[in-house]
């Protein structure tokens, strides 16, 4: 034998070289999102352009709409709009991808041994990043067209960013994996989307949920995603007040101060958090029989 | 046997016990709909790729996994490889795997092959700082300098096996599981693979592989092992596997010969030679003194086997038998499922010299039809008479000028 190495020291090793082959690998997740990233804009002349093109187009549909055709009065309703608008549909777009990607890769599952957690994780990733890119480029345009809004209040997106990570993670996770027992949950993930768009305050003000939830009002931010578009209005939009249509002193957003989002966040932080140890628990009984599943 | 003369290996793959149970569903129901009305169980039989399949590979061995198509090769390299999971049993690897399953699987046809590289050593679990430092000898075995910076899908079967194999010989691997995909280079790339391969062995590597090419496991493997309805059949000498599957799969005899018919029914556990009935095993034997075997056998499938089913046990060397001993007609299995100790007594050890195997055949008392075969690599050594590895027989002789 070549190795000079004692047996004791090359059997330990090998164990911990086994052992790393199964631990998430960053170095893989960030492997994978560059390649969703490259085949996603391989050979499209515009590229990540494509991106923006997409909730640009979505804006300027709501926006036409919603103060050409039904007035809402909320002013400023493009900035509005875009606040929530731009992290529901990474969310979206998030899981509804994750939910596919195990399945999708059927190939890579049946032939090669890696963590499988980071199908849905790149899933995830690679919503992120186009998410961050759109995110900078509002924050451009805010800072060009209407740089009164920009204050300490900008803060609040990194906690909403967070939230936003952690509960798409959490629930992308889970849907990948149910995703291979149950073809369904990817249709169905979808359609919940559809409505799932709506429980959140993106094109209506959430001051209009408070008038009419009354004290129930915070069941509505059970939902982490009201919290995360709400947190996220807060943090760019930041305008609480606006005169609506009758005259009147309306909420525009959740909230006017800071001690209810801090709050909300904390609430969403446990769901996701005890969502992300569920998903984990699906996720590692039915990861095993995935090869075979597919 | 060669085994005793070398140093005990390190076990780096281990498995026990292990059985895979397909289930084959008529339609998978996969959707809820579908469960909702039938529930688990209906509409789905079940097949078993794998049964009790047992084997333990050291460090630095070289074995060849052979069997007729849909024995189960490839299930076993899965589960080995950390893909699948066993119905039953356990599986222990130890090490880095690195497994070539398929040409390039992990390969993204739309990126280049400088970029897939990097992607297939990160799921085989290399930071991608190593796979800087490795790249340019990656590049250099798989001699896709030119065409390194196409996209892959661009590439020929050949040029992506090359970059394949490549990739997974450079992530430095302590185990490597590969399923026939060596055959697809041109000759002087397999040569460079199988030099390749000669250098792991060298570096005290563990590879294991599936295959077809049957010369290859005489030349590459230290160890053979035959897969054959799920069931290991043979498992040492490379030499010996190859033999074995070619009877298996008929082709030891030349084309257009009738094959044997394929055993099934029953299954032969062991065969265990003894100085006492139902004793330890032993191996060493003098003529004259007693010499008893017991077989381990099972009856799986009571409509195949009838009451009164013929054991016989051959003793010879390699193919040839010497002697046989047989059940008296009436007096073999009964047709019950279940396993049974079957024992043979031989009075006086016949006058044999030299180191030879068993092998079992339970045969239907009528028709002498094959329901179980097996060989087992037990050497039985027994001394006595002059010459060593042939029966003395008394006899007279003269010698005359002609």
């Amino acid at each position: 034998m070549v190795t000079t190495a004692p047996v004791g020291d090359r059997a330990e090793l090998a164990r911990r070289r086994a052992a790393a082959q199964g631990r998430i690998r960053w170095e893989l997740l960030n492997q994978l999102i560059r390649t969703d990233l490259k085949v996603k804009y391989q050979g499209s002349v515009l590229g990540f352009a494509w991106s923006l093109a997409n909730p640009l187009l979505l804006m300027t549909i709501y926006y036409v709409i919603f103060t050409k055709v039904l007035n809402n009065g909320i002013p400023g309703f493009a900035i509005y709009l875009m606040a929530g608008l731009l992290p529901f549909t990474a969310f979206s777009m998030a899981v509804t991808s994750a939910s596919g990607s195990v399945t999708a890769s059927a190939g890579l599952v049946k032939k090669v041994r890696f963590p499988r957690v980071v199908l849905p994780l790149s899933s995830v990733g690679f919503a992120l990043v186009q998410f961050l890119l759109q995110l900078a480029v509002l924050l451009l345009v805010v800072l060009i067209l209407d740089p009164g809004r920009i204050g300490p209040e900008l803060l609040f997106v990194l906690p909403a960013l967070a939230l936003l990570v952690l509960f798409s993670t959490a629930l992308g996770i889970l849907v990948s994996a149910l995703n291979v027992r149950y073809r369904d949950t990817s249709h169905f993930v979808e359609v919940a989307m559809l409505v799932w768009f709506w429980g959140n305050p993106i094109l209506y003000s959430a001051g209009l949920v408070r008038d009419k939830l009354g004290d129930a009002y915070w069941a509505y931010f059970l939902n982490p995603m009201a919290t995360v578009v709400t947190t996220f209005q807060r943090a760019i939009y930041n305008e609480p007040y606006y005169t609506d249509l009758n005259g009147d002193r309306a909420l525009s957003l959740a909230d006017a101060g800071y001690a209810f989002y801090f709050r909300n966040l904390a609430i969403g932080f446990v769901i996701a958090g005890l969502l992300l140890l569920l998903a984990r628990r699906v996720f590692n009984r039915l990861q095993a029989d995935f090869a075979e599943e597919l | 046997m060669t085994a005793a003369a070398q140093p005990a290996r390190r076990p780096v793959i281990v498995a026990k016990g292990v059985s895979k149970r397909y289930l084959t569903h008529r339609s998978k129901s996969t959707q809820l709909k579908e469960r909702a009305i039938r529930g688990r169980g209906l509409g789905t039989e079940e097949f078993w790729a794998l049964r009790d399949v047992d084997i333990s590979v050291g460090e630095g061995e070289t074995v060849g996994l052979i069997g007729p198509n849909g024995a189960g090769k490839s299930t076993l390299l899965k589960m080995l490889a950390g893909i699948l999971r066993p119905t039953s049993g356990e599986v222990d690897v130890q090490g880095r795997i690195a497994s070539l399953l398929e040409l390039g699987a992990g390969f993204n046809g739309e990126l280049t092959g400088r970029e897939n590289v990097y992607l297939n050593a990160a799921l085989l679990g290399l930071p991608r700082r190593e796979v800087d430092s490795l790249f340019d000898q990656i590049l250099a075995f798989s001699e896709q300098e030119q065409r390194i910076d196409d996209p892959v899908k661009h590439y020929s079967s050949g040029e992506y096996v090359k970059l394949a194999f490549s990739i997974a010989v450079h992530v430095d691997p302590d185990v490597l599981l590969v399923d026939e995909v060596l055959a697809v280079g041109d000759e002087a790339f397999a040569r460079k693979c199988l030099a390749k391969i000669a250098e792991f062995q060298q570096a005290g590597k563990t590879i294991l592989f599936v295959t077809h090419s049957l010369d290859l496991v005489e030349q590459l493997c230290t160890r053979g092992v035959v897969v054959d309805h799920g069931r290991v059949q043979y498992d040492g000498d490379p030499a010996f596997a190859v033999g074995t599957l070619r009877r298996i799969l008929g082709t030891d005899r030349p084309l257009g010969e009738p094959p044997p018919p394929i055993p099934r029914g029953a299954y032969v556990h062991d065969a265990t030679p003894s100085l006492t009935v139902g004793g330890p095993r032993a191996e060493e034997f003098t003529a004259g003194q007693p010499l008893h075997i017991r077989v381990d056998v099972e009856v799986i499938d009571a409509e195949d086997v009838f009451a009164g089913d013929v054991i016989v046990v051959a003793v010879g060397s390699g193919d040839y038998p010497i002697f046989a001993v047989r059940t008296p007609p009436g007096q073999g299995l009964p047709a019950v499922p279940g396993r049974y100790a079957v024992d043979f007594t031989l009075d006086e050890a016949p006058a044999l010299n030299g180191a030879f195997i068993l092998a079992v055949q339970v045969e239907d008392a009528d028709t002498g039809y094959p329901l179980a075969v097996a060989r087992f690599d037990t050497v039985l050594r027994c001394a006595s008479g002059d010459l060593p590895g042939i029966l003395t027989v008394s006899s007279t002789s003269a010698v005359s000028p002609t």
